[in-house]
């Protein structure tokens, strides 16, 4: 058998295209990659730094992508305006942050402040997401798959306007907390604290998910629902109910990322914050396989670090100006990349076998 | 009065009239048999009175209630609880994490008695609690599917085609554990294909022909039925 489909097949020129790319994708990817290392450009403790900022970056990923791949895991549908659930709890938080900042409790119990933040920035962003289900996306269930993602663009448009009007255009930015600011250092390897936080945040999130669906009845129901929603009534289940619920924890958990992401960097909070790490996300859970939780934190830190290193490793040796700056281009290739050569993306089950 | 009281309802699937005016009555303590060919309504009948589907016209009256509209989820806590066809079991959960969800309206908390009565029921779900119940046999599903439908603790217990696609083998033990569950004091509704089983278990039973009651009567005189022999029981 050929790893090449046109040669066992009866030749297309789809195929053929597709196994062009392929060859000079890893083509393009091994010589610059030979390029980048051979030259010794970028030492052992600067590539350890790229990958620490990489988790951290990839952690927030994670936070976000877990929303989107726990409603499509229940609904089969892209809530295409998760982004602004994240950008609601950040905006709202950041005049928190300031408060606390102004009184001082932010620097005298830092990791109090902290939590504070996330609870608050948390139940913002649940109510927004829960809303957003009851008002716009309930009223339409069982309708075509089409009709509730326009409904989400249109709602992602709605969030943002409410957004400036709330709070107007202009950039806010994070306080900065002292006790997260400096640097690790072991050797050549300087690893800023902010970064250890945000992973170790990120993963107690995480683990705290991985908890509710694997060990409480309600995320037992939540896996039921979204494996067959006639007999999960027939159990006794109010899948309205357990619906609402999975939107408030996606909810909750872009919430924190969005402080979590404010104290890794501070500055552009605005109401057109959510886009960029919306569909960063969304990039992510497609990455890690769509509906699949542990997919989503597998393809948020694999989205993460394979922007930073990728534009630098690759990018640069190829010769490719301004490599660094490149960092979308690389997570957008890598979208394209998998709907391309792994639909069902790195943990995600053939689309097929599931009930569509 | 009876338990349940099916009174002249009419359901339908967009524009396809399914049922055609059904009315029957199951009375608490009995077995009562649905059979009929594919395409009856018998499955049709039974998603009605679990609140899956609701009636056009007529009306189930359940302990005395009208219950037409009632949803399903709401009447699990009332005490009807269904077997789905095709058994439906949650693949993608274990075979204990199954039952704890058909014990997901109980709010009386201890349910761990009703875990051992479900494992002395059905001594191989407890050999296999830790394994996804996407990967037992088709019996072992079916056995599953029922004794998460007991979680619940049905006053009613609906069971739809309980003998589909299991080896002839498996078939007698499926019908001997629903006259278990029923000497327990459940009152059972059976819809079935295999019209010889079915009956030999029942008190009573109703053939449904094209969404209408065709025949009634109790599951001996039935037996012995000439049209029902032919038609259901493959006796010439």
């Amino acid at each position: 058998m050929s790893i090449f489909k046109w040669k066992t097949d009866e030749f297309s020129w789809v195929d053929f295209t597709i196994d062009v790319l392929r060859v000079l994708i890893v083509l393009g990817v091994v010589v610059g990659a030979w390029n980048t290392l051979s030259s010794g450009r970028i030492s052992f403790a600067q590539w350890v730094n790229l990958f620490a900022a990489g988790l951290s970056q990839g952690s927030i990923y994670a936070l976000i992508a877990l929303g989107y791949t726990l409603v499509y895991g229940i609904l089969l549908m892209i809530n295409f305006a998760h982004g602004e659930v994240f950008m609601a709890g950040a905006f709202s938080t950041v005049f928190l942050a300031e408060a606390l900042n102004r009184t001082g409790f932010l620097n005298e119990q830092p990791l109090l402040a902290i939590l504070l933040m996330i609870l608050f920035a948390g139940l913002v962003s649940m109510t927004v997401a829960i809303l957003l289900e009851r008002v716009a996306y309930r009223p339409l269930r069982g309708s075509p798959r089409l009709v509730p993602l326009i409904t989400a663009i249109g709602a992602s448009f709605f969030l943002q306007y409410t957004f400036r009007g709330l709070y107007g255009s202009g950039f806010k930015a994070y306080p900065q907390v002292k006790i997260l600011q400096g640097v690790i250092s072991i050797g050549d390897i300087n690893i800023p604290i902010v970064q250890i936080f945000v992973f170790c945040s990120a993963l107690i999130l995480m683990l705290g998910l991985y908890w509710l669906v694997e060990r409480t009845r309600i995320g037992k129901a939540m896996r039921a629902v979204s494996e067959n929603k006639e007999v999960a009534r027939l159990m006794g289940i109010d899948i309205d109910w357990v619906i609402m619920f999975t939107f408030g924890v996606g909810g909750f958990l872009a919430g924190s990322a969005g402080v979590i992401n404010g104290m890794f960097r501070p500055q552009g909070v605005n109401f057109f914050m959510g886009f960029i790490p919306g569909i960063k996300a969304f990039t992510a859970a497609v990455l890690g396989g769509i509906g699949n939780i542990p997919g989503a934190m597998l393809g948020g830190l694999f989205l993460g670090v394979i922007e930073a290193i990728g534009p630098n490793l690759v990018l640069a040796g190829l010769g490719i100006p301004g490599a660094n700056q490149l960092k979308d281009v690389i997570a957008f290739t890598m979208l394209v990349l998998v709907l391309i050569f792994r639909p069902q993306g790195i943990l995600g089950e053939r689309l097929s076998e599931q009930k569509a | 009065m009876a338990l349940l009281e099916v009174k002249d309802i009419h359901t339908y699937y967009g524009n396809i009239h399914a049922l055609k005016g059904v009315s029957f009555e199951v009375d608490t303590g009995e077995i009562i048999a649905l059979i009929g060919s594919n395409g009856a309504g018998k499955t049709t009948t039974l998603r009605t009175i679990s609140g899956l589907m609701e009636p056009r016209e007529g009306a189930v009256y359940y302990d005395g209630d009208d219950i037409s509209n009632t949803r399903a989820d709401l009447l699990v806590s009332r005490g009807i609880s269904m077997v789905p066809e095709g058994r439906g079991v949650f693949a993608k959960l274990t075979v204990e994490e199954n039952l704890d969800m058909g014990a997901y309206v109980r709010r009386d908390g201890d349910i761990k008695e009703d875990f051992k009565s479900a494992y002395s029921l059905f001594p191989r779900l407890e050999e296999r609690k830790k394994q996804f119940a996407g990967t037992l046999s088709g019996g072992e599903q079916q056995m599953l599917a029922i004794a998460r439908a007991l979680m619940s603790k049905p006053r009613l217990l609906l069971l739809d085609e309980p003998s589909m696609g299991l080896a002839p083998v498996l078939v007698d033990g499926v019908f001997d554990t629903v006259q278990r569950i029923a000497n327990e004091g459940v009152t059972i509704l059976l819809v079935e294909q295999n019209a010889h089983m079915a009956l030999q278990i029942a008190d009573r039973g109703y053939v449904l022909q094209s969404g209408e009651v065709a025949i009634s009567d109790t599951a001996s005189n039935l037996q012995q039925n000439e049209t029902v022999q032919k038609t259901y029981l493959g006796i010439d």
